[in-house]
């Protein structure tokens, strides 16, 4: 193999697991640092700077950086129940914890740079493209339908999982920068606003429509019969206060967690989730999956829908088709009938989340806006530009439902697109995130971080006890960890990004890093191509998602090879190193977004 | 030395060997010693042998003296029987421990200065008594403990940290094993765990005074030029007569090697030592032949590493003094007191 390019931003940041796992690249490594040191508000300010959102997404973030954490790997077979540290809800706890700090906020902008900008809906997206281009200067107006800004955080997220004070106090640092927002006022046509004079027009408008299930009965029994996502913003306006006893609940994903679990709490006795497809195969996080069950609340699986079952207008129940999973010889799904008589679950309403759509009515179809053959627009996976060039789309709008954080994501990217094409520069081009690589080592055997690992478990969330949290759709269900189980938690991280970096000119070829490393990570060899070093080195290195550290050829002309995948960051390959070969480098990472200061050229700064 | 533990967590596909122990099961305290030192690296050699060959723990004696080399003990196995002697008295304790029980593994862990200074007189009565060990000397020709002077292991013309040359001759510890009658005799280097474990494991099977001697490079004080103990030095002198594979019993063999480069001696408990030669003429069961191949090579400035001797049929102390057979902590009254008529016959016979 050739060696390791270790200047590449990306070599290190990909041993990063969970940042590089985030869709908006948080330095999570470095924010559980700072909640270990009781540093809540810096923690708070790394996450809003990179999430926009923590104090929401700590709630109910879909958390792709859990499974990709390197804690859950290292576990396996060293304890019963591997898992990664609890990234999410410890950033619950910088919000949480972190006091007042407005004054940490970026301020609006001392002067206007002249440029409007146009943000369609007031979810996270728009939010995150207002927040990056206000404090530059930019006139940033949000439109939004609903009365408050915040989108389906506010309106469909349930308020015993996010409470409204926080979507009130993470959109209020934005519109705080000098943003207007304009709301109560739905856009109708695309071709008014480009009418409009605005610079750039960003697209937020998400993916709104909730896909309905049309069978026999359906008609009939309307009323008892709701669109989930539709359904739970009637919860949040009041419209719905109530629910009737026996309540079935079509879908499996984590729209179908929130509708079961707010029917629990507005007066469903008899609440099932009822899916199509097996159990683990759910759209549904693991966590709201056991949330759901948590309350109550029992999965069934391989049941097809047949149909609404009434008695004059009146729903009774439903019909379903017993199915079991075929798999052809390509590994394509396929259900096919058990060949068991038909199901009957009776109930008294049903909420369908089945899935969801975007709609653009509004966009006239002969505006300059090409759509494809799925009636979406055609939008840049990098630039998000459509292909009219200032009008750019974000979130669920962009490429079909996702997440909030894919959606702050969105929202960086289409702020840094709009930024260049307003000062004259390509869009295309994208600066590289700036890299600060800091050695930890203050004495013999100090460094500047806490080596030690932790044999913990991962901490589980208190919540309040079922009985109270049923009884209102508003009481928070989770509690959130107290400051010492944080503390505790926090110290289950390994420090990814303290990386372990090797020079080979120093090396003696001694073998005390290979002696003292607890995984077997390292390994001297003759060199080999990857497939053939993957098998032979001290431990195998089988998890090919993983990189390999190749060093240059040493003395002895072997190299030092280091599977990065099980690395517990513990130093001890440093500490042992007779001549600082090895050296343990804090390496941040972070992304470029609008106008930053390092927008200009790649940029590193080497602190050795 | 560390300030943190050594992470109990381990590789996930870590394996276990035929007593459900992982390697790291052999493991004892995270080491003192400087960073780099090559005594770690036969510590890890030492577990790795012990792993490999299913060593039951508590079944092992780890003896040794004073040193930096004598600490190690405390740094492998640690749930085996130790004890560390009086500065170059190990020998002496540990032939008194295998009389009285003859049935453990007897490790014994010196340097180059507890057992060629201090403990000279007390490693050679060892060796001649053919007392059944692994005697493994970790020799990097220097006293670290007490900055760096010269041992007797050191070869003339080396040249010390501060540039002052050795004047002295050298104690040539294989040679004087060799001629008081070890049966099984090794060189090897800490920095070639390839070579050395194999050699480590040839040495728990043998039944008689096997003995090791290790280069050792002290990191800290006699790893520069001029020094014949440094990883440089070693690694470009170094004369490797054979590379062995150890071959238990019952185990299958697998030939991956032309007839002619190798040859194979069983031993007495059934397992083989499979021996590639590097060295075409080298006869590894001829002790005149080595003594003579070491010394001639030694002139030449070279380090002679591999399996230098090794008697297939070793005898060993017990069987010089016709012992009992069995852990003198095993006999019950009966063979301690066998009674009147049992004395009475002694005594007739005597008479």
């Amino acid at each position: 193999m050739q060696p390791t390019d270790i200047r590449d931003p990306n070599y290190f940041h990909k041993v990063v697991d969970c940042q590089w796992a985030c869709p908006a690249h948080t330095p999570v490594p470095e924010y559980i640092r700072l909640i270990a040191a009781g540093r809540y508000a810096d923690a708070y300010m790394v996450n809003w700077k990179s999430n926009v959102f923590p104090g929401i997404l700590g709630r109910t973030c879909d958390r792709p950086c859990e499974p990709a954490c390197r804690r859950g790997r290292v576990e396996e077979n060293n304890g019963e129940n591997p898992e990664p540290v609890a990234i999410c809800r410890l950033k619950r706890v910088a919000a949480d914890n972190k006091g007042d700090v407005q004054a940490r906020m970026p301020k609006p902008a001392a002067a206007r740079n002249g440029k409007r900008i146009a943000c369609i809906g007031a979810g996270p997206a728009s939010l995150t493209v207002a927040r990056d281009l206000a404090p530059l200067g930019y006139d940033v107006t949000v439109f939004e339908a609903d009365p408050k800004g915040g989108g389906f955080m506010r309106t469909q997220v349930p308020r015993f999982r996010l409470p409204e004070s926080v979507i009130d106090e993470e959109v209020g640092y934005i519109l705080d920068l000098g943003v207007t927002l304009k709301s109560k006022q739905r856009i109708e046509s695309m071709r008014a606003m480009l009418g409009q004079g605005f610079d750039a027009i960003f697209v937020g408008t998400g993916a709104p429509r909730g896909r309905a299930l049309e069978l026999p009965g359906s008609v009939e029994a309307a009323a008892s019969i709701h669109i989930g996502i539709d359904w739970l913003a009637s919860v949040y306006f009041g419209h719905i206060t109530k629910v009737g006893k026996r309540v079935i609940v079509l879908g499996g994903g984590n729209t179908a967690m929130d509708c079961c679990r707010s029917a629990r709490r507005l007066g469903g006795e008899d609440v099932k989730v009822i899916v199509r497809s097996g159990f683990e195969e759910m759209k549904a996080s693991p966590w709201e999956k056991e949330d759901a069950a948590h309350e109550g609340i029992p999965i069934l699986n391989y049941l097809v829908p047949k149909a609404y079952v009434h008695e004059n207008g009146a729903l009774v129940g439903m019909n379903f088709e017993k199915v079991r999973a075929e798999y052809d010889e390509r590994g394509r799904r396929k259900l096919v009938p058990a060949g068991e008589p038909e199901q009957f679950f009776a109930c008294d309403e049903v909420l369908v989340a089945v899935g969801q759509e975007n709609a653009f009515p509004w966009i006239e179809r002969d505006i300059g806006i090409a759509f494809n053959e799925w009636d979406m627009p055609v939008v840049d996976a990098v630039t998000h530009q459509s292909s009219l060039p200032n009008v750019l789309f974000g979130g669920d709008a962009a490429f079909g439902p996702k997440n909030i954080i894919w959606a702050v994501a969105h929202g960086h990217e289409a702020a840094l697109s709009i930024d260049r094409l307003l000062s004259g520069l390509n869009p295309a081009e994208r600066p590289a995130p700036a890299v600060e690589v800091i050695s930890q080592k203050m004495g013999i055997h100090e460094w500047s971080y806490d080596n030690d690992i932790s044999r913990d478990d991962r901490f589980k969330v208190p919540v309040l006890p079922l009985e109270k949290a049923l009884t209102s759709i508003n009481l928070e269900a989770e509690l959130g960890f107290d400051a010492a189980t944080a503390w505790k938690e926090a110290q289950r991280c390994l420090n990814c990004d303290v990386q372990t970096v090797f020079t080979d000119s120093a090396c003696i070829e001694c073998d005390a890093c290979v002696d003292i490393c607890p995984m077997d990570c390292i390994s001297f060899t003759g060199n080999a191509d990857e497939a053939d070093l993957r098998q032979t080195l001290t431990a195998p290195a089988l998890n090919l998602t993983q990189s390999l550290y190749v060093s240059g050829p040493l003395k002895t002309q072997r190299v030092m090879v280091k599977d990065e995948d099980v690395c517990l960051h513990c130093g001890l390959c440093a500490e042992r190193c007779p001549t600082g070969a090895w050296d343990m480098r804090k390496v941040l990472m972070e992304m470029t977004h609008a106008n930053s200061p390092c927008a200009k050229a790649s940029h590193k700064r080497e602190v050795a | 030395m560390t300030y943190i533990t050594k992470p109990k967590l381990h590789h996930p596909t870590l394996p276990k060997n035929a007593l459900c122990h992982t390697r790291r099961d052999y493991e004892g305290k995270i080491s003192t010693l400087c960073a780099g030192c090559g005594h770690d690296s036969i510590s890890a050699a030492i577990i790795q042998a012990c792993w490999e060959l299913n060593v039951e723990p508590h079944r092992v004696a780890k003896l040794s003296g004073i040193g930096c080399s004598s600490k190690t003990p405390d740094y492998f196995l640690g749930q085996s029987h130790g004890f560390n002697t009086v500065h170059g008295r190990m020998p002496s304790v540990l032939t008194g421990a295998n009389l009285a029980n003859r049935e453990l593994l007897y490790l014994g862990v010196s340097g180059d200065g507890d057992s060629a200074s201090i403990g000279m007189g007390q490693f050679i009565h060892a060796m001649r008594r053919g007392v059944n060990m692994v005697y493994i000397v970790e020799n990097n020709g220097v006293y670290g403990l007490t900055k760096g002077q010269f041992s007797a292991t050191a070869d003339e013309g080396s040249m010390s940290k501060k540039g002052v040359k050795n004047t002295d001759s050298p104690i040539d510890l294989i040679g004087l094993a060799l001629q008081l009658g070890a049966t099984y005799v090794a060189r090897s280097f800490s920095g070639d765990k390839k070579q050395l474990v194999p050699l480590i494991k040839g040495a728990i099977l043998h039944q008689g005074a096997a003995f090791l001697d290790v280069i050792s490079p002290c990191v800290a004080f006699n790893n520069h030029a001029g020094s014949t103990k440094s990883y440089e030095y070693v690694r470009e002198h170094n004369d490797a007569v054979n590379r062995m594979d150890v071959i238990p019993e019952r185990a299958e063999i697998v030939v991956d090697f032309a007839a002619g480069e190798t040859i194979e001696v069983a031993q007495h408990d059934g397992s083989v030592l499979r021996l590639h030669k590097i060295d075409a003429d080298y006869d590894p069961c001829d002790r005149i032949a080595a003594s003579n191949y070491v010394q001639k090579h030694h002139a030449m400035g070279e380090v002679v590493t591999g399996l230098l001797y090794m008697d297939p049929e070793p005898s060993d102390m017990h069987s010089h003094l016709g012992s009992v057979d069995v852990a003198l902590n095993r006999l019950g009254v009966r063979e301690l007191s066998p009674g009147a008529e049992v004395l009475d016959r002694i005594c007739g016979g005597l008479r």
